[in-house]
């Protein structure tokens, strides 16, 4: 008995001095470098990122920064040429469900209903914890989640950008992910679906807790949704430039953030950054 | 507060569903790019009347006056180079001969036409489904694995121009039989086009859809049924509708080589009888059912088209 307390506690320690063991998911000095005709172009350089569970942490950068590529290598779609990614203390190094991913371009299916996308997941990932019946709800729970429940039946081709990737979102959810891996999920709508999909999001958030990586280029979308931003610098050999912590309580609400000075502040200090990555490196 | 949010999105679908309808509507006139540009060759006066009924018709007129130019070139060269052809009025009378009694049967060696057709479209299907269930799975391993693909393409590229009716020899000395024969002719014939679309459809297939199934962790199997069949059914479609239309023109060769019965050997016996109206009251026939094939496989092919 004491002996166990004992050791649990050391072990508690060791994790402690580790470090990454207090955070769900972290990348641990990645570097990405492809191989070239002109020899290795490096993307990546160093990159240290962890993350808390419950965090919502973005992401911004130009684009072409490598934002997306770090993205994939939590995702495990990529393998980094040095470090790697722990998730829970243990290093992953394939994709899973347990890291989904909501992509830039929806990535659903398109020979199957929206129903049958969310579906497909919910039958690979709970297959064998739950009965059909539970996993016909949890399908619709989640497409429900994201106010989708009224086209279970529509295919991906009759659904707006905006609808589509919130049938994405459900897809991911659905996998009850440890962390929820967002790719630039909004980067193609227009202002108005976006702003509506950020409430989505918001929402779901609020009542989950989710832990979330998201990539935009977006500083508002950033200051709005996340605890804390990462301001990549350019690549090649792109790193994290600054973080910002955002202290901004929840649940928030985008039209009252409008006059709220905190508000005006991360955004300025966000879009200054981006601005003076731009001066020093000249026009894109 | 939340009940006001919900109440905005609930909205904002209803938004977003009309501008997909309205997308939707706007890309109709897109599904079927050649009949469009058929139409885009019609006289001028008729679009200026638009209407449906008088665009029907107006095809309709057109292809009667395709077919009477025809029979006219064929009635003044029979008339002036070949008096040895029958002429239309002669062959009509022999077209109703024939399709009066299409199935009657006197023996082995005088059978009518509907026989003939069935049993040569039985050999076609034999083929042609052989094939299919071969072609897939191999033009899926070759489409999924590099190595596979670059041993066994230069083989492909050899045999594909090999005409099918060459296999005949080989095949009569291995079957001993002159039907296993004609089926291993369309099974040669039709097996190409399935392998090789398969195989690039499997190479188009989008790198999301692997994303997600990598995601997802789907095995080799789960990956096959779930992703790989579906995203290339299309393409599979395609191979099988070009194939099919190959078959069944090399049915007619192969039928006139083997004997025996079917829609080839029938024209093949009607010429050494010199009936030459029946021959080509048979061409006709098998041009019917040529285009009632490419329109099955029309329908079936875009029953599984999707679009992006």
């Amino acid at each position: 008995m004491i002996d166990t307390i004992v050791k649990n506690g050391v072990a508690a320690q060791i994790r402690d001095q580790q470090g990454p063991a207090r955070y769900l998911i972290s990348a641990e000095n990645i570097s990405l470098a492809f191989k070239t005709k002109q020899g290795l172009h490096p993307v990546l350089n160093d990159v240290t990122l962890r993350i808390k569970k419950g965090e919502f942490v973005s992401i911004i950068g130009h684009s072409g920064c490598g934002k997306s590529t770090l993205l994939n290598i939590f995702a495990g779609l990529l393998k980094p040429t040095v470090g790697g990614v722990i998730l829970e203390d243990k290093e992953v190094d394939s994709p899973g469900p347990e890291r989904a991913v909501v992509f830039q371009n929806h990535s659903l299916l398109p020979w199957l209903t929206v129903y049958e996308n969310v579906r497909l997941a919910v039958d690979k990932v709970f297959g064998r914890k739950k009965s059909k019946a539970e996993r016909d709800d949890w399908t619709r729970y989640n497409l429900k989640r994201v106010h989708m429940d009224q086209a279970l039946g529509k295919y991906p081709m009759e659904l707006s950008g905006g609808m589509k990737q919130r049938v994405g979102i459900a897809r991911a959810l659905a996998m009850e992910p440890k962390a929820l891996l967002m790719d630039e999920p909004f980067g193609a709508l227009d202002a108005l679906t976006r702003a509506q999909l950020q409430d989505v999001l918001l929402e779901i958030h609020a009542a989950l807790g989710n832990t979330v990586i998201m990539i935009t280029h977006d500083v508002d979308e950033a200051v709005l949704l996340s605890d804390r931003i990462m301001m990549m610098t350019h690549g090649p050999g792109a790193t994290i430039g600054e973080a910002l912590a955002i202290d901004l309580p929840r649940p928030r609400n985008r039209i009252d953030l409008l006059d709220d000075p905190a508000y005006q502040h991360y955004r300025s200090k966000g879009l200054r950054f981006l601005h003076q990555l731009q001066r020093r490196n000249g026009p894109e | 507060m939340k009940n006001n949010l919900s109440f905005a999105m609930d909205d904002g679908v209803s938004l977003e569903q009309r501008e997909a309808t309205k997308e939707k509507g706007a890309s109709k006139p897109l599904v079927c790019p050649t009949k469009l540009n058929l139409n885009a060759v019609k006289p001028g006066y008729l679009k200026s009347i638009g209407t449906r009924a008088a665009r029907m018709f107006g095809r309709t007129f057109c292809v009667c006056l395709t077919f009477a130019a025809a029979i006219g070139v064929w009635s003044a060269i029979q008339s002036r180079f070949a008096p040895d052809l029958p002429t239309p009025a002669q062959t009509w009378t022999r077209a109703v001969e024939i399709f009066s009694e299409p199935f009657y049967d006197d023996g082995p060696n005088d059978k009518g036409i509907g026989w003939q057709l069935l049993y040569s479209l039985g050999r076609v299907a034999a083929g042609f489904s052989l094939a299919v269930a071969v072609g897939i799975p191999i033009g899926l391993i070759v489409g999924t694995s590099r190595l596979i693909r670059q041993s066994l393409d230069p083989l492909i590229q050899v045999l594909r121009p090999v005409s099918p009716l060459a296999w005949l020899p080989i095949a009569l000395l291995v079957f001993k039989s002159v039907n296993a024969s004609a089926i291993f002719v369309i099974f040669i014939t039709s097996i190409w086009p399935v392998i090789l679309n398969t195989a690039s459809g499997v190479a188009a297939i989008s790198k999301d859809y692997l994303n997600v199934a990598a995601v997802l962790r789907f095995e080799r199997l789960e990956m096959a049924r779930k992703i790989l069949l579906p995203a290339t059914l299309p393409h599979i479609l395609t191979g099988m509708r070009l194939s099919l239309g190959i078959a069944w023109m090399v049915i007619v060769a192969a039928e006139m080589l083997t004997g025996g019965i079917g829609i080839g050997f029938y024209i093949w016996d009607e010429w050494n009888n010199l009936n030459v109206a029946s021959i080509i009251v048979a061409m006709g026939l098998i041009g019917g059912v040529g285009i009632l094939l490419e329109t099955v496989m029309n329908r079936i092919q875009r029953r599984f088209q999707y679009h992006d």
